[in-house]
């Protein structure tokens, strides 16, 4: 039963999301090992085919455990890892919010929640560059990456916009 | 306790309503299909832009809260807004909407990838839609800015915060390490 790979993804993905402070993509490298050297369900270049598809797809970019669950045991390894890696983390935000709302308005945990806040919007910044650097293909690849910025910061229209420009560049000029 | 003297956002006003858990749902339905390039940028754009549940401010306290805690970030995001709203089923509802769309997708473009993950025009158009993505991105960030109007101090946290993510430190070590900064600075920003 230990060894069955079901039990192995919930075991490693619970392990995983639990020290995933700061989000999911925190542990981007750690998923790695996991799936690569650890238990070897697959190969890096596996992987990072499975990275660049769950970000290209809607949704949280944390699904990858999805894809890489898929990989291990089809739909039921999907449905596993993805439970594993939300299901106990959830619990503890659920927790959290119950929390605040017995202490709601304490100014302690105001002045915690606002001094969160450039922390969260750095880091917001840091993954656009950090993203925007890993796209940088071509020049047009940086134009359109700023051209996007400005927009989304600038208009209040919605950034589907920029995305479906993204796409029809690239598929005209790349 | 009494409420500190933080000041109350000005947009408090421009509130809509607290959601029914129908119109939460469908919301984190919307937010987990549209949510191409980063789901965190996508959940301020329908939360404060389109539907006004909630201040620019707020969304990025709970979005800082979701970042310390443990687990995905907008997962954390969705069941603090939920439970908030509308207890335990308001947290199961909003996580069940944010990754149920999502993961039929991902089904689905697993199964395609297969077969047309190789063909160029496919590479293409998904190196255009990710460098777009990194500037819808940017562009989020930069409008929270505008909106928040930072004091200094909080500033130069979000600047260190950049800086240890780009120079590649670990993500806890900054939130952790951060933290107490952030929270010092925002103590200095209410006295005043």
């Amino acid at each position: 039963m230990n060894d069955s790979p079901l039990f192995q993804l919930a075991l490693g993905f619970v392990a995983l999301s639990l020290i995933a402070v700061g989000g999911g993509i925190a542990v981007v490298p750690e998923m790695n090992r996991l799936a690569v050297d650890v238990h070897g369900w697959m190969d890096d270049a596996r992987f990072a085919q499975l990275f660049a598809l769950a970000q290209a797809a809607p949704g949280p970019n944390v699904l990858v455990v999805g894809l890489i669950g898929w990989q291990v045991a089809g739909l039921k390894g999907m449905l596993v890892a993805t439970l594993a890696m939300t299901g106990p983390a959830g619990l503890i935000a659920y927790g959290f919010s119950r929390f605040r709302r017995r202490l709601a308005g304490a100014r302690w945990l105001r002045l915690t929640e606002a001094g969160l806040v450039p922390i969260a919007v750095g880091l917001i910044l840091a993954s656009g560059v950090i993203l925007g650097q890993a796209a940088a293909l071509a020049p047009i690849c940086v134009a359109l990456t700023l051209g996007a910025t400005v927009f989304v910061w600038r208009s209040d229209r919605s950034p589907l916009w920029v995305l479906a420009a993204g796409a029809l560049a690239g598929a005209v000029f790349l | 306790m009494r409420q500190g003297p933080l000041p109350a956002p000005a947009a408090r006003a421009a509130l809509a309503p607290m959601p029914s858990l129908t119109a939460f749902a469908l919301a984190y339905v919307r937010i987990g299909l549209i949510g191409f390039g980063g789901v965190n940028a996508w959940a301020r754009r329908v939360l404060v832009e389109e539907r006004a549940w909630i201040t620019e401010q707020q969304y990025a306290e709970v979005l800082g809260i979701a970042q310390v805690l443990p687990g995905p970030n907008a997962l954390n995001v969705a069941i603090q807004l939920g439970e908030r709203w509308h207890g335990a089923a308001g947290a199961l509802v909003g996580a069940f909407a944010l990754f149920s769309g999502p993961l039929l997708v991902l089904v689905g473009l697993a199964l395609l990838h297969d077969t047309y993950g190789e063909v160029k025009l496919v590479q293409a158009v998904l190196a255009g839609t990710a460098a777009a993505a990194a500037g819808m991105i940017l562009g989020t960030a930069l409008k929270m800015i505008t909106k928040l109007r930072p004091s200094w101090p909080i500033l130069l946290m979000g600047g260190l915060a950049l800086a240890g993510a780009l120079a590649r430190l670990p993500l806890p070590l900054i939130v952790l390490g951060l933290a107490p900064f952030g929270i010092a600075a925002a103590w200095w920003g209410a006295r005043r």
